[in-house]
């Protein structure tokens, strides 16, 4: 390689880190001044201290756990039989999983709520519980692309026909084949579409603020809204959260001990 | 009445009829081979066997009790895949003991039955290896002791030998007969391998475009196939044509075509052979201890096999010769 290509690499690399890393080391660099002329934690004191925060930061992790277990129980099983039964449904499924990215979610929580208002045949948001629980599905949905596609990918290492045709013959039914041989076997892709869908949930502010439900998203609009440095603070910490989802990603497929054979 | 019987078995995958009025009856401990090319028909009644394909009609009775209605994980039958298919995220002891978990043995009896069957595959030390830390003959081996581990009332194996290299294939293929007469277990094997049906089976169902051709213990597979298929499939075949007064080389042998097979056709003169062919020496390939000679003769290549003389070279190519065989020894080919 001659030098000046050598050079033109490092400098667009140089470009491209410095166009990621600048604004966040402005970002974190402003959330260290809440206390003038030095450097302070004060502003993540005062957010980690704030009961909003707990609250709707705890509601959220909950929900997007909930929505995990949603996305684990619809995909998995999906994903398993259309490789297994159908796989001529396979490219309808792949689109319809692809849906969520084209449709707003603006239009599906006005959906939402024009179906399932109190004047209708199943009013979900006449209750916290029901609200609750059409929040999740609205989530389950908008992480629907990535947890497809994670559990899919994981389905396409392993001999899925096969492996299930060996379980029935050892006696096996359909549920201890999805819970004891296939799901297992997918259990890094699972947890990366998991830690995917943690990350969307997390952030998500739509569906949350017009459900009008307690959650993190609509919080950190609203303090965005009203304080100085605080926002900043909170920005930091919704990265941190979203990058340890991807090292715990990493982590995973570096430490599932069966799966080497397969790189 | 046979163990496993298996009545007018037929199957289509739509308009395609992949298998044609199959009829079978096996013994209880008998080793049956089901061979033929691929796409005959060999596989797909394995699988119905097992109950992973529905039969479109016909019976298949194990123990005068009919399976056909049942699933696969009800049918207690063992099977063995040409892929292994060990699950990547068990040792290999949890892999042999599946089985017996899903059937809700104690505990103590799935190790015990574990050790018993990784002792009787010869890897007893490989119980917390992973199927990825093993070699390709180790990995079927697990296999074969995962699906006798709940001792199945059948045992199918599904080309288990293709994805092994030649001298594992022989010597894993010897072990699985020696298992299966140590247990008794009443097998069907699938294979296009005819070296491998005809060493280890005690009989063989030859397989052609669906229908069983013919169905014999090996020495009657080779020495007496009854269709033109079954004669060219298994083993190598010289073919001979009667002139039309019916006969070969001067001798009357009757009408029709015949197949011999190369060792019963002599370089020279034999003393128990009537039919004598003037021919000339095409090739020449030294094995070893068997000599192959490709001649031509009565318009035909015919090969023979000859053993090894110390004293006698094997014939120069383009010589001629004189080839002799028994009319005994053809076999009419319908």
């Amino acid at each position: 390689m001659s030098l000046y290509a050598r050079l033109t690499g490092w400098i667009v690399l140089l470009f491209g880190l410095g166009y990621f890393f600048i604004p966040l080391l402005g970002l974190t660099e402003f959330s260290l001044k809440a206390r003038r002329g030095v450097y302070s934690l004060d502003a993540y004191a005062k957010i980690i201290g704030d009961t909003e925060f707990q609250a709707t930061f705890s509601y959220s992790v909950v929900m997007a756990l909930v929505t995990i277990a949603f996305g684990i129980l619809i995909v998995v099983p999906t994903a398993f039989w259309v490789r297994l039964k159908m796989p001529w449904a396979r490219p309808y499924v792949e689109f319809l999983t692809l849906l969520p990215l084209v449709i707003p979610a603006i239009v599906i929580v006005f959906g939402y709520i024009r179906l399932y208002n109190t004047s209708s045949w199943l009013p979900l948001t006449g209750t916290v519980t029901g609200t609750n629980l059409l929040l999740a599905f609205g989530y389950t949905v908008l992480a629907l692309p990535y947890m497809y596609r994670a559990v899919d990918t994981g389905l396409r290492t392993i001999d899925v026909a096969t492996l299930t045709e060996a379980a029935q013959s050892l006696g096996a039914g359909w549920a201890t084949i999805l819970t004891r041989v296939i799901l297992p076997n997918v259990l890094p892709a699972v947890l990366s579409g998991a830690f995917l869908t943690f990350a969307i949930v997390i952030g998500e502010f739509t569906l949350a603020a017009l459900l009008d439900r307690p959650a993190f998203g609509p919080y950190l609009q609203r303090i965005g809204a009203n304080k100085p440095y605080e926002p900043f603070a909170l920005s930091v910490i919704a990265f941190a959260i979203t990058w340890a989802c991807m090292g715990l990603i990493q982590l995973v497929t570096r430490f599932s001990k069966h799966m080497k054979a397969e790189s | 009445m046979p163990y496993l019987e298996i009545a007018r078995l037929e199957k289509s995958f739509g308009a395609n009829r992949v298998v044609t009025d199959f009829n079978l009856g096996v013994e209880q401990g008998e080793f049956i081979s089901l061979l033929g090319p691929s796409g005959c028909g060999k596989t797909t009644v394995l699988r119905m066997v097992a109950g992973f394909e529905r039969p479109s009609s016909g019976a298949i009775r194990i123990g005068s009790e009919d399976v056909v209605g049942k699933r696969p994980n009800q049918r207690n039958i063992g099977m063995v895949f040409q892929a292994y298919a060990l699950f990547p995220n068990l040792t290999v002891a949890e892999n042999v003991g599946f089985g017996l978990k899903i059937k809700g043995a104690r505990r103590d009896e799935i190790t015990a039955r574990v050790a018993e069957m990784l002792a009787l595959i010869g890897l007893p030390d490989l119980g917390a290896r992973y199927p990825f830390q093993l070699s390709g003959g180790q990995q079927q081996r697990v296999a074969l002791a995962r699906a006798l581990a709940p001792k199945p009332r059948v045992l199918l194996l599904d080309e288990p030998l293709s994805a092994l290299d030649a001298k594992v294939r022989v010597s894993l293929r010897n072990e699985i007969r020696a298992i299966q007469r140590d247990l008794g277990i009443t097998t069907i094997f699938v294979t296009h391998d005819q070296e491998e049906a005809l060493s280890i089976s005690d009989r063989i169902v030859v397989m052609n475009a669906g229908i069983a051709d013919q169905v014999g213990t090996p020495f009657e597979i080779y020495n007496r196939p009854t269709t033109r298929f079954v004669a060219n499939f298994v083993g190598q075949l010289n073919l001979f044509k009667a002139d039309d007064a019916g006969r070969i080389g001067g001798v009357a042998v009757g009408q029709g075509d015949f197949a011999a097979r190369p060792e019963a056709v002599h370089l020279g003169r034999e003393a128990e052979s009537d039919i004598v062919l003037p021919a000339t020496v095409e090739e020449v390939h030294f094995l070893g201890s068997v000599i192959r000679v490709t001649a031509a003769a009565a318009g035909a290549r015919i090969a023979l096999d000859t053993f090894n003389r110390p004293d006698m070279p094997p014939p120069a190519v383009g010589s001629a010769v004189e080839l002799s065989l028994s009319s005994r020894d053809l076999i009419p080919l319908k």
